[in-house]
């Protein structure tokens, strides 16, 4: 998605309307290096793109559904009365304000925090993506995102955030390899 | 609560049925992708309805006229012949010949309307011209036609439409654009415009239209872009 995604990116590598291009961004007509690309030109990006879409919207659903059905989610999902003082204890600790870390059950809450914001990016990217895929016939969608150019935006921002996730995880598993088992199989079961 | 499906079995059968595929890799690959197409396609024809109209968005973002980018495909800047007129035919019951006078005295529809370039741009431009189904009203397009081919003197450039997306109200063979006769850069003396399908779907520099009981391809759909392409 994200290989196919640059490539299609490629094409107007620009953010904000013709003849008003956003100024904040910093890489206006820079298009993506060809090795982050994927199909090799245009219309084989946007055919992986829209192929694949469909996958991650499957995979999206089976992950919720089996999420609700075997009541996972409550020890994985961020509920900020629960988590949020944890989170910030955590997160005091790793900035050496707090000398011990504070009580953790599965996971602490600053991990909730950024597994459940990792989820969040995922709908995000999806609903985004949509957003620019059928600008007319699901334009509330774009309109629900500030219009077209801004939705590409939202869409980009959300693939950047996802990339930062997944990289601190890889680097993670290159400091500590054991963690990606628990990675990999979601941890010991409750 | 025991688990049905664990992700550590999800993994292996997703690498088990990536390996499968791997087999034959690029065959694979092309019956996969046009297999996707074609279910796009169908959620493209269940998302459509002819009574679903772009909004106008306001003059305030109108994309100056110099910025609005303008392709062909041919050498040079494609100027129309003289004595230039339209030919309507195909399946219909009276095949017409009609000037650009001709067509501009039939009902004219203008819109502003945000238009989406494959390519990931966008621009706002004012659009006037007649609806074509006032056209397969007027030439009695059959009940068969299923798709609508449009081609150009652009060095052969053409596209071929749905009916229902060809029958929309935005739908229209424009002449004018932001409140002028249209120039030669966006397609004079008459293109297709539609806020429905992506830019290269919308056929410039148009010499006829054909209402069809089969399906034809277009210049850069026969090169492997997307046949539906809708908005």
């Amino acid at each position: 998605m994200a290989g196919s995604g640059l490539q299609i990116f490629a094409a107007y590598p620009a953010l904000g309307p013709l003849g008003g291009k956003y100024r904040w961004y910093p890489f206006q007509d820079d298009a993506p290096p060809s090795w982050l690309r994927f199909g090799g030109w245009l219309a084989g990006a946007r055919h992986w793109h829209f192929a694949i879409a469909w996958f991650l919207i499957l995979n999206g659903v089976i992950y919720f559904i089996y999420m609700v059905a075997s009541g996972e989610w409550r020890r994985r999902v961020f509920i900020p009365t629960r988590d949020t003082s944890n989170a910030i204890a955590m997160f005091a600790y790793y900035l050496r304000l707090r000398r011990t870390p504070p009580p953790e059950d599965f996971y602490n809450g600053l991990q909730r925090m950024a597994y459940t914001s990792a989820i969040l990016f995922g709908l995000v990217v999806v609903f985004s993506g949509l957003a620019i895929y059928k600008p007319l016939q699901l334009h509330w969608i774009t309109a629900a995102f500030g219009g077209y150019d801004f939705a590409r935006v939202v869409h980009l921002s959300c693939l950047v955030l996802l990339a930062l996730f997944t990289m601190m995880h890889l680097v993670l598993v290159a400091l500590h390899p054991r963690t990606i088992v628990t990675m990999v199989t979601g941890g010991p079961r409750g | 609560m025991a688990r049905l499906i664990t992700r550590r079995k999800l993994l292996i059968g997703l690498a088990a049925s990536t390996a499968l595929a791997g087999c034959d890799g690029r065959s694979a690959a092309r019956a996969f992708l046009a297999g996707m197409e074609r279910w796009n396609e169908r959620v493209d024809r269940l998302l459509f309805s002819q009574n679903r109209l772009a909004p106008e968005p306001p003059a305030s973002e109108m994309t100056p006229e110099a910025a609005f980018p303008s392709y062909f495909v041919s050498d040079s800047m494609p100027i129309a012949p003289a004595g230039w007129a339209l030919k309507v035919g195909g399946i219909v019951a009276r095949p017409a010949v009609l000037s650009l006078d001709q067509l501009k005295r039939m009902p004219q529809t203008g819109m502003r309307i945000r238009h989406h370039c494959v390519e990931g741009w966008s621009a706002v431009a004012e659009w006037n011209g007649v609806q074509l189904r006032e056209i397969a009203r007027m030439v009695g397009a059959s009940r068969d036609a299923q798709y609508v081919e449009f081609r150009s003197f652009d060095n052969g450039y053409y596209s071929t439409w749905d009916i229902e997306s060809s029958l929309h109200p935005q739908t229209i063979l424009a002449y004018g654009m932001n409140g002028h006769p249209l120039y030669p850069d966006h397609g004079a003396p008459l293109r297709l415009y539609s806020p429905v399908k992506l830019g290269y779907k919308c056929v410039k520099y148009l010499t006829e239209v054909n209402f069809l009981p089969t399906r034809a391809g277009g210049y850069w759909e026969d090169q492997g872009y997307d046949w539906y392409a809708g908005v």
